[in-house]
């Protein structure tokens, strides 16, 4: 029992002997490489203000690596700035730029591979290829970072913040822009993604590949080429999300393809092309969101099934819903929609008839997008009301 | 000396417009239609929507029908006009003078005035500008039918299957085309089948404003490039005058030409 306790209290006090080596162009070490070398275990490296031109600098030490009035990494263009491989690490409040270009390599800012138990917060990424590129590592914390890149196109730039094959992350307050996509997954499970706003990325806000049991809230996706990509994926939460402004032939809110067993919670879709478009996914759930001004609201593929849709308010829309498919193998119920022409006699705030999201020439405009130039003319009005009356283009059990 | 009799000349047939009080009905009917629309719908988004609606199919009809009537009613009168010594261009031309203005001032007042209380934003500018330039179109298209067909129903008659056409016959014919030809990239053509109708031109002028995240998606990133441009607003503007000069030049040469 002593030893144990002695033990103990060696492993607690162990960090209170951990030195602290200042670098900095008035220091005795000026070389941000050189403190890494000559730093143990839980050493915290102080980097002053400055501009470090390195290269290549490789962390597998447990340090605390923290910048006092932004000192500056520079890439030059050429090079991967900084690679860490180990655990126990924070990288705090140092401004990354310029890190080099490669079409061979995934070159990054920041890159993770195979750690453990990092943290990298309050640092400004400018003019990366991959700003942080975080590979086979768990616990690990993106917190409060401001990356920005400058877009060329989809082939010259890389991921804002890229997760490979992790697992409990926290991704959160970070404002990426500029990027290939803003926040990319692929395998990375048990992790959350909050409070972020991602913005003017080419693809994707966020793209989400092969991740299970994931939640993302409080995120802001605004503008970006193609919105949000959540693909082949299951037990995925969304909630309080805000989808904005995502504008473009192939651009949605958010686009779910082969999803299962996940929930769209009090989500906010303003002004997309597409609100929701959804391709293979079942047993999911949309609830209490709010689709204003969208080109289309949903587009609910054939290819979904058992799907609920209640307690969504639907207003100013161009088209509430649109599909591919004459039956429906989705749920829709006590649904908001501004486009409701029936009455409540009972007063009990529910329309007595049910209504029909799906409108005549939403299918018409699915099978020939040309005469979406016909929209809100008289002609296509009158078939809508035809439609309405004898219904035999659109599903006709959606209601 | 000419100008200030055609400006007379203008005058007289707005008093006799706004004597027939037909003039003053339908702006009243304009505004209180929009104004109810406003007060009911719960956006003015829906309002506006609705009042899309009056604009393309309302404002056309009456500017047509409107016109015609007050052609045949005042034919007297401009055979009197005939009879002095004043060219018969500037005779026509004071006669659609004062039907423009009388239109144009119903529809700024019925329309204009809730809409800029309402919903004075781009989509409620781009309705009014719409609104006008219709009203300019159909009441010179209404000219020129009205001096080539003989009588009165006749010309009542050519100015409703007119109407007809414009909102409803050509859209069916376009959807027809559009089916047909499904196959082929249609997106050039789609731009030229929307300048041959006035009402579609404003009808997407309107929607740019309105629908516009729909219209983002397939071929309506093509109308966004192409009429939100600057030289898309200055196309449409363009093909607008064309539609209102067009009509009332062949009207005119007409009229010169006629045995009153």
């Amino acid at each position: 029992m002593r030893h144990f306790i002695i033990i103990l209290l060696l492993s607690i006090s162990l960090p209170l002997f951990s030195r602290t080596i200042i670098v900095g162009n008035n220091q005795p070490v000026r070389s941000l490489k050189i403190a890494i070398a000559i730093a143990k275990n839980f050493d915290t490296i102080l980097l002053h203000a400055g501009t470090y031109k390195e290269g290549a600098i490789t962390l597998t030490k447990s340090l605390t690596i923290i910048g006092q009035n932004n000192p500056v990494l520079d890439g030059e263009k050429k090079y991967e700035i900084l690679l860490i491989s180990g655990k126990n690490i924070t990288i705090k409040g140092i401004q990354f730029r310029n890190s080099g270009y490669s079409a061979m390599d995934d070159y990054a800012s920041i890159k993770l591979v195979d750690a453990s138990h990092v943290t990298i917060e309050n640092n400004e990424i400018f003019n990366s290829y991959f700003a942080i590129h975080i590979s086979n590592t768990s616990f690990v914390t993106v917190r409060n970072n401001r990356i920005t890149g400058s877009p060329k196109s989809e082939q010259l730039t890389g991921n804002a913040i890229h997760l490979w094959k992790s697992n409990y992350a926290v991704i959160e307050n970070n404002h990426v822009q500029g990027h290939r996509d803003g926040i990319y997954f692929e395998f990375v499970t048990f992790s959350s993604i909050r409070n972020n706003l991602s913005e003017k990325n080419i693809r994707y806000g966020l793209h989400f590949m092969f991740s299970n049991d994931d939640t993302y809230f409080n995120n802001t996706f605004r503008n970006n080429g193609a919105g949000v990509a959540v693909m082949y994926s299951k037990k995925v939460k969304m909630e309080n999300n805000h989808f904005e402004q995502n504008w473009g032939p192939s651009a949605y809110g958010i686009l779910l393809k082969d999803i299962s067993d996940s929930y769209i919670l009090h989500n906010t879709f303003f002004k997309n092309t597409v609100g929701i478009h959804l391709e293979g996914t079942s047993r999911i759930i949309i609830e209490r969101n709010i689709f204003t001004g969208n080109g289309w609201a949903l587009k609910v593929q054939a290819s979904c099934e058992n799907n609920d849709f209640h307690h969504n308010n639907f207003t100013g829309n161009s088209f509430d819903i649109g599909t591919n498919g004459s039956i429906s193998l989705n749920t829709f119920y006590k649904n908001y929609w501004d486009k409701y022409e029936g009455y409540d006699i009972n007063k009990d705030g529910i329309g007595d008839i049910p209504y029909h999201p799906v409108s005549m020439y939403s299918m018409i405009v699915e099978q020939n997008p040309y005469s979406l130039m016909l929209f809100r003319s008289f002609t296509v009005q009158l078939l809508d009301k035809a439609e309405k009356a004898i219904p035999s283009l659109t599903p006709e059990n959606l209601s | 000396m000419e100008g200030e009799v055609m400006m007379k000349l203008s005058k007289y047939v707005l008093y006799d417009i706004l004597r027939s009080k037909i003039i003053i009905a339908y702006t009243l009917f304009l505004f209180i239609v929009s104004i109810s629309m406003f007060q009911m719908e719960e956006n003015s988004s829906k309002a506006m929507l609705s009042l899309l609606n009056i604009v393309l199919i309302v404002l056309p009809l009456v500017s047509l029908v409107f016109t015609t009537i007050h052609y045949y009613n005042s034919y007297e009168f401009i055979e009197l006009m005939s009879s002095q010594p004043m060219s018969r261009t500037r005779i026509l031309l004071s006669e659609f003078g004062g039907v423009s203005i009388s239109l144009l001032s119903a529809f700024l007042v019925g329309v204009g005035i809730p809409v800029l209380i309402f919903s004075a934003d781009a989509t409620g500018f781009a309705l009014l500008f719409t609104g006008m330039c219709l009203t300019l179109v159909f009441a010179s298209i209404a000219f020129l039918t009205s001096v080539i067909a003989r009588d009165k129903a006749r010309g009542i008659g050519f100015a409703l299957l007119l109407w007809f056409y414009f909102a409803l016959i050509y859209d069916g014919l376009v959807l027809l085309i559009l089916f047909s030809f499904s196959d082929y990239p249609l997106e050039k053509l789609t731009l030229l089948l929307s300048a041959l109708n006035p009402i579609d031109l404003g009808r997407i002028f309107i929607m740019l404003k309105m629908d516009v995240s729909a219209l983002m998606g397939y071929t309506g990133a093509l109308y966004k490039d192409f009429f939100g441009s600057g030289t898309g607003i200055l196309f449409t503007t363009g093909i607008m005058l064309l539609w209102m000069l067009l009509p009332l030049w062949l009207a005119v040469r007409k009229f010169k030409k006629k045995d009153l």
